[in-house]
């Protein structure tokens, strides 16, 4: 019965998002100010049904109720309960329904909140947003129903994939779609300017929240997803440039373009018609990002699996949502007049350089990723790009990136010297220079320069805080004062910095990993890094739906007890498959690594282990950097909301700058 | 101040010395790091140099999984078949939880001297909901083994139905 409802409260959601699109772009032209005032109720509404909808299937998971297909196939009566409500999204069809929950959530933001964006602008806005969400929820709808029934039920179901059966997909999943799908704001916008043809610092100031704040959850998102591919065997490491993690970071890439070029919108109406496609490329890798996964055009360890029928039908409307919107870009991008003068050294010419690089990367990262599905459509020869690939052709872009983050904060806006900026750069050079020369000294080449570029990074953020603050040049005291009165936005982008520069450590850090496999029968000891690793025993365990081997490892240094491990193998009985869940101990500047890889016939077991120095350092940075986008998102100016002149502005189609 | 035509020739000179340079860095990863996918037929007929890295995948051939220890560190080797030929594999290291027999599977690595057996450094599990990697998938429908229309992926024992001499036959053949 349950299910049958939230079936019907799908229908009912995408009954709404098609009025929602229709009243909402159709609505600014009929001058009525009863229409302008549907679309956000709509949205609001179509929000509240698909949430019921999603409900009713976390509750049929909860429940157990097999005559749904989807918890039968991918949960159990054995399944414990966090998973049985986690699996209602770890399968191909209820992660797009989770997908479409978060879309119209984003509608309903935009409604209920956007009430300092001008009516007409807003009820556009909300009308793409009902476009694109009536769209999949179409898709849901009929080639991918998760309420799809089979009779009769089987007794007990498949149950959840083993290796999903981890609190990653708890976070992982829903983290990561807000932050693909909430740059579908940021889209609606660019598209609903482009109808307008009206694109001004204001339009900057509205867009860039929404944009920050779908940067931060994407950013946390891929880093969750990168922690627990580093915790899970076979998928790599921390980051494989495997296909689904590269389309992952396509958007990241181009949103965080995009976050950058927003603020010269806002303060210099300038890159305004950049800023648009920015936020169409954004939104179009994101869809790319969710579907080109499930389409199976691309092939990747992560990969759900689809029916073909599905991957023409997501096709289809991918290349209707980006083909429509670059063809309406490229009739109304004309209408936006550029304005704002500046010279090359600059602000706006460092936040220029930020983008190109960012978008050469994103390019490049492209091309990586898409390649081999293309040989293999047209030449039928199938190849992979691997990290290989990556390392060659992406490290070397980073570079120039990573020597201008430093400089261009420091650069004031409009015309600038780079003399000045890099005089109070000189010592954080120094130290780069040092530390570079230390680690090429013992040959490690690639650490050395990330390492280095860290350092400078870093301490050039710190450099770019201390002189808004003035440090050391007026008393202490006052400067830490100005610590709360200068704005925000430029404490949240040193914040980001630093965070970028963190991870850059972390991940240069990593490359300096040692690891060792060893059989060990319980007793024997061997050592590695500094650190003696020690078997004490192999235990047998059971877990809610598994058996396990437990074994317990001693790690001690110069022999004082550091650690206590317990790396296990799992059997998962209903599945018939063995996991290996690794045993990591972190002291906050490097991992110990202990995998159990199973018994042997003479009561010992085989073993790696890993030092990971600096590794914590990549999620560390990462959820800084996505940190200082909320304190950016905290801003005075975004807090007070749009400037007053545009809210007086009588809503019209025709008007142009 | 520059005037706009000035500014405009600054950020495609920029454009265009990045995308560039981006081009030249593609183009010689491309040439030094692509790696190549191969079902075991394909080695077995093409024999690819020692050294050199490709992704080698198929199914792992039922009761070909023999774990053992050389100098104190572990190995394992299995073959790896699609049917047509079968490659023997030696990995060292902690095989991924979905690995079993009978079971899709990529592998990383590169052919020893002699061309003797396959020496994985990277074992792949898929987390997908059939446990079959797309290019294995495809090599098996290469083989004429395995069609995913008509239903699921052979199962563990039908990998069996070759005899180790015939596969080492079809192998020289």
């Amino acid at each position: 019965m349950i299910p049958t409802l939230g079936n019907f409260a799908l229908a009912l959601a995408l009954a709404i998002a098609v009025a929602q699109s229709v009243i909402g772009i159709a609505g600014p032209m009929l001058r009525d100010r009863q229409i302008l005032r549907a679309a956000p109720a709509l949205a609001i509404g179509q929000f509240v049904m698909l949430g019921l909808s999603f409900l009713a299937l976390v509750w049929a998971g909860v429940v157990s109720d097999f005559t749904v297909r989807n918890v039968a196939e991918y949960s159990s009566s054995t399944t414990p309960l966090f998973y049985r409500i986690t699996g209602t999204w770890g399968n191909h069809d209820g992660s797009i329904l989770l997908w479409c929950l978060i879309l119209s959530l984003c509608g309903a933001t935009v409604g209920a909140f956007g009430n300092s964006i001008p009516t007409s602008l807003r009820s556009r806005v909300l009308g793409v947003l009902g476009l694109v969400s009536g769209g999949f929820m179409a898709f849901v709808i009929a080639v991918s129903n998760p309420f799809a029934r089979i009779w009769p039920p089987p007794l007990h179901g498949a149950g959840v994939n083993p290796i999903l059966q981890d609190p990653g997909l708890a976070v992982h999943p829903p983290i990561l779609y807000t932050g693909y799908v909430g740059f579908s704001i940021a889209f609606a916008f660019a598209v609903a300017a482009l109808i307008e043809g009206r694109v001004d610092a204001a339009w900057g100031r509205w867009v860039r929240p929404w944009a920050l704040v779908s940067w931060l959850f994407l950013t946390c998102g891929i880093c969750f997803g990168s922690l627990w591919s580093y915790y899970t065997l076979g998928w790599g490491g921390f980051w494989f440039w495997d296909p689904v993690e590269n389309v992952a970071l396509l958007p990241w890439l181009t949103g965080t373009a995009l976050i950058h070029s927003a603020i010269v919108v806002e303060k210099r109406e300038a890159l305004k018609t950049w800023s648009v496609l920015l936020a169409i490329a954004t939104f179009s890798l994101s869809l790319c990002g969710t579907f080109l996964v499930r389409s199976g055009l691309l092939n990747s360890v992560h990969a759900f699996s689809a029916s073909p029928d599905q991957g023409l039908f997501i096709l289809v409307l991918l290349a209707l949502t980006i083909g429509g919107s670059l063809l309406l870009f490229a009739f109304r991008a004309p209408v936006l007049a550029a304005s704002g003068v500046f010279a090359p050294v600059s602000r706006e010419g460092a936040l220029i350089l930020n983008n190109i690089f960012l978008c050469i990367i994103a390019a490049v990262v492209f091309t990586g990723t898409m390649y081999p599905p293309f040989l293999a459509l047209l030449f039928n020869r199938q190849i992979s790009v691997g990290a290989p690939f990556y390392d060659q052709a992406v490290l070397p872009l980073t570079a120039p990136l990573i020597l201008a983050m430093a400089v261009g904060p420091l650069l004031s806006w409009k015309r600038a010297a780079l003399l000045p900026a890099l005089t109070k750069l000189w010592f954080v050079a120094v130290l780069a220079l040092l530390v570079f020369g230390a680690f090429i000294l013992r040959g490690h080449f690639v650490a050395a320069l990330g390492l280095a570029g860290a350092v400078w990074v870093m301490l050039g953020a710190l450099v770019d805080l201390a002189e808004r603050i003035r440090l050391f040049r007026i008393p202490l005291g006052q400067s830490f004062m100005r610590l709360f009165t200068i704005p925000r936005a430029a404490i949240g982008a040193s914040l980001g910095h630093l965070g970028f520069g963190i991870a850059v450590l972390g991940i240069a850090g990593m490359s300096l990993q040692t690891h060792t496999i060893r059989v060990l029968n319980p007793g024997q000891s061997i050592d590695l890094g500094g650190y003696n690793w020690k078997l004490i025993s192999i235990k047998p365990a059971t877990g809610p739906n598994y058996t396990a081997r437990d074994a317990t490892i001693e790690v001690s240094r110069n022999g004082h007890l550091v650690e206590i491990m317990h790396p296990e193998t799992r059997y998962f009985t209903n599945q018939k498959v063995k996991t290996v869940a690794a045993a990591i101990r972190s002291n906050g500047v490097r991992n110990l690594f202990a995998t159990f890889a199973g018994d042997n016939n003479s009561g010992g077991g085989e073993f790696r282990f890993n030092i990971h120095p600096l590794a914590p350092e990549i999620w560390l940075g990462g959820l800084i950097m996505a940190l200082g986008g909320a304190i950016s998102l905290s801003d005075r100016r975004f807090r007070v909301g749009a400037p007053v002149r545009s809210r007086l502005r009588r809503p019209s189609g025709s008007a142009t700058v | 101040m520059m005037s706009r035509k000035k500014r405009r020739l600054w950020i495609v000179i920029a454009c265009g010395l990045g995308l560039s340079t981006a081009v030249a860095l593609m183009l010689v990863a491309f040439r030094s790091s692509l790696s190549f996918f191969m079902s075991p037929q394909q080695v077995a007929a093409r024999h690819p140099p020692a050294g050199r890295v490709f992704r080698l995948g198929g199914i792992v051939q039922a009761n070909t999984v023999v774990m053992g220890t050389r100098d104190g560190a572990p190995y394992t080797t299995f073959r790896i078949t699609d049917g047509r030929a079968s490659i023997p594999v030696v990995y060292t290291g902690v095989l991924p939880g979905l690995f079993r027999q009978g079971q899709g599977v990529v592998t990383i690595g590169a052919m020893s001297r002699g061309d003797r057996e396959f020496l994985a450094s990277t074992v792949l599990a898929k987390h997908g909901a059939d446990y079959m990697p797309r290019d294995v998938e495809m090599a098996l429908r290469k083989a004429g083994k395995w069609n995913p229309k008509f239903g699921p992926p052979p199962n563990a024992g039908a990998w069996d139905d070759k005899s180790p001499a015939q596969i080492e036959a079809s192998n020289n053949g």
